[in-house]
């Protein structure tokens, strides 16, 4: 099979951008052909990979790597982080159920053995991987980003390529520190306008997931933009793209921007002094050029967007808060309508249910979606003065973010409502740390995912923003934030 | 991996859309080693019901079924999580091929590496699938990927597109790290000139 070289990677002058191409180029063209090691004329393209992201899962492709004799190529690009399996109460104790306290285990040993920094169940940085590398800034605008979970879409919020990868493929970017790629289509989803009052990033993706359904990026990667999109701080910019996934997106990504470049200046692993100044100058050139053409493009009015919740067992299944339950009679598709018909028989919900009202058991504020200083920022401002009416679960994104919480008293005014201030990690959004809803239990959660079983074998989820979340927290029920704000 | 060609056998039809990996592998599994055998695991909870008996009307559960090496189902197959061990747990239960009419990406991606052939045709022509695997569950299908086809027994064949790469090293059961190495001047050549023109891109913390 031919194979061309790599074209230069794209230069940019050191005051100012001046791109080599000719034409308009996407924001995503102009990293995918930075990264192209190698192009096959079958559109296949070896991609050189910045960072690598690992966490406990990743165990199978260190097993992989070690029964190949093959070594980690770049240590330096590659960090682990304990957080599907991290006990939230009782850390010190460490994870009590042995399985789980080996697959701990196992990423200290793997990372030992390989050179790899880890951020392990009692290191202060501990916590969800795509909280945590953000906050250490070590996601960056114009890297190529993967990591063995399918939320890698988050650190798309910074401008940069970031997606989820398999086991097989952790193991070849262990080895080789590159990835084989088909070039995916582009997306553009613009939200125009400003969003209403109380109405979230988390509703802004839930609502374009109803609109082009749970595989409408399918092989695509989408990109942010319009006013609405501009206007969110990075926080909401990474719920927005975390969620990318849910679309059946490849990846999604923003833009970098003022936002992008104050977030990010003086953390850990940002570039500093005259690096920076190098940097940025780069970064400032990475928007899609006026004109860029992408395969697709959807529209959405932000003032159109309400805060929505998820009735049934896909984040597509998602509507306004104000709506009903939908009625399967009305779906004249056979094959949709017994997809409704079994959704609504897993949720125990009737036809013509006002949404809002709909009794929860309990309710989880967590995970790499929705667990940030910002949403527990929004969560806390429901739950002031407020009593939970039902048990209420708070888990932190990162060991930063809940330090950052306490310092601002925010812990108080979980703890006073009632509800309980844990440990950060994954929990009860991938339930693989014993985290769970037990079954035919209903959980309102700001995760991504009410598939069923997610949260649990018979947990019954219902996703919805920080705000959303407390709002159904204080009354029991699923609740417009707006009537309690 | 096991190199895949030519597959004539008969196939399940599972009339669902959104197979999840989670349905596919709750995530409590993940953390098992996979010389447990992670057909164990595969559709753990939604076969079951509630008592943890295995439900009839589940397809996979079916006899008339049983054995059966392709699976047919609904769009968005194998969407959510990019657990590989989804993948695992049906070709740990005989799976060699799914048919649907769209699938999770990452789930496409990890079937290749693992030897599963992901087929994407029109919702046409899996209903089809579906009417003859239900009216004669034994009746084969004949899978040929060098000629990129479908065949139901006495019919005619349907095409279906796959990236060469996916195919090649479907057919010859490849491991792609062996060939990526094929570039390793390339990548080394790519990761020095990458250092010197973005210096600052390597974590210095």
């Amino acid at each position: 099979m031919r194979v061309r070289a790599a074209e230069r990677p794209c230069q940019f002058a050191a005051a100012g951008y001046s791109p080599p191409m000719t034409s308009p180029t996407t924001l995503f063209e102009k990293i995918w052909r930075q990264h192209r090691i190698v192009e096959r004329d079958d559109g296949q393209a070896l991609l050189w990979i910045d960072r690598h992201l690992c966490h406990e899962g990743s165990f199978h492709a260190f097993d992989k790597l070690a029964r190949s004799g093959r070594k980690v190529r770049r240590p330096d690009l590659t960090f682990a982080i304990a957080d599907h399996y991290v006990p939230t109460r009782d850390r010190a104790a460490g994870a009590r159920d042995p399985e789980i306290a080996t697959m701990i285990r196992l990423l200290g040993e793997n990372a030992a053995a390989n050179h790899v920094r880890l951020f392990g169940l009692d290191d202060p940085d501990q916590g969800i991987v795509h909280v945590v590398a953000p906050e250490l800034g070590l996601t960056q605008p114009g890297a190529t980003l993967v990591c063995g979970d399918s939320h890698t879409s988050t650190h798309g919020a910074f401008g940069a390529l970031a997606f989820g990868i398999g086991a097989s493929e952790v193991a070849h970017v262990l080895a080789t520190q590159s990835l084989w790629q088909k070039r995916p289509r582009t997306l553009r989803i613009a939200v125009d306008g400003r969003l209403g009052a109380h109405v979230a990033a988390k509703d802004v993706i839930l609502a374009v997931i109803a609109r082009i359904g749970a595989d409408g990026a399918a092989g695509h990667v989408v990109e942010y933009a319009g006013e609405a999109i501009r206007a969110l701080p990075m926080e909401a910019r990474m719920t927005v793209c975390n969620m990318t996934i849910e679309a059946g997106g490849r990846a999604g990504m923003i833009a970098p921007d003022d936002t992008t470049l104050n977030w990010l200046h003086g953390r850990r692993y940002a570039p500093k002094g005259a690096d920076w100044d190098a940097a940025v100058a780069e970064w400032r050139g990475l928007t899609s050029d006026p004109g860029a053409a992408f395969d697709r493009e959807v529209a959405l009015d932000a003032a159109g967007i309400a805060p929505t919740v998820t009735w049934g067992t896909s984040p597509e299944h998602a509507l306004p808060v104000t709506a009903t339950v939908p009625d399967p009679s009305n779906e004249p598709d056979s094959g949709r309508r017994a997809a409704l018909e079994a959704a609504l028989s897993y949720m125990e919900l009737t036809p013509g249910t006002p949404l809002a009202g709909i009794a929860v058991d309990q309710v989880f504020i967590g995970s790499c979606t929705n667990a940030r200083l910002d949403d527990l920022r929004a969560a806390a401002a429901v739950l002031k003065d407020r009593r939970a009416a039902v048990p209420v679960m708070v888990v932190p994104g990162s060991s930063a973010v809940k330090r950052a919480a306490e310092a601002e008293g925010l812990d108080r005014v979980f703890r006073d409502a009632g509800t309980e201030w844990l440990e950060s990690g994954c929990s009860m959004c991938a339930a693989t740390n014993g985290d769970m809803v037990a079954p035919g239990l209903r959980c309102a959660s700001t995760t991504n995912r009410n598939f069923r079983g997610r949260q649990g074998p018979g947990s019954r989820t219902h996703l919805m923003s920080p705000a959303m979340a407390a709002a159904a927290a204080v009354t029991g029920r699923i609740t417009d934030v707006r009537e309690l704000a | 991996m096991t190199p895949f060609d030519t597959l004539t056998a008969p196939a399940v039809p599972l009339r669902l859309a959104n197979v999840d990996t989670d349905q596919l592998l709750p995530g409590r599994f993940l953390r098992k080693p996979r010389s447990d055998g992670y057909d164990n695991y595969l559709f753990h909870d939604v076969r079951r019901d509630a008592d943890g008996a295995l439900r009839p009307d589940f397809p996979v559960n079916d006899p008339r079924w049983a054995g059966a090496p392709i699976l047919v189902a609904d769009r968005n197959f194998g969407g959510g999580s990019s657990r590989e061990g989804a993948v695992y747990a049906l070709v740990d239960a005989g799976i060699r091929a799914v048919i649907a009419p769209s699938f999770g990406d990452i789930f496409y991606s990890n079937a290749i590496k693992n030897g599963l052939l992901p087929i994407r045709l029109p919702i046409e022509a899996i209903e089809r699938l579906w009417d003859i695997a239900e009216a004669d569950p034994s009746a084969p299908l004949t899978i040929d990927l060098a000629a990129q086809t479908v065949r139901p027994a006495n019919g005619e064949p349907v095409g279906f597109e796959i990236d060469p790469f996916h195919k090649s090293c479907l057919l010859a059961g490849t491991d792609d790290i062996d060939l990526t190495l094929e570039h390793a001047d390339a990548i080394s050549a790519f990761e020095r000139s990458d250092r010197a023109a973005r210096p600052w891109r390597v974590p210095a913390g």
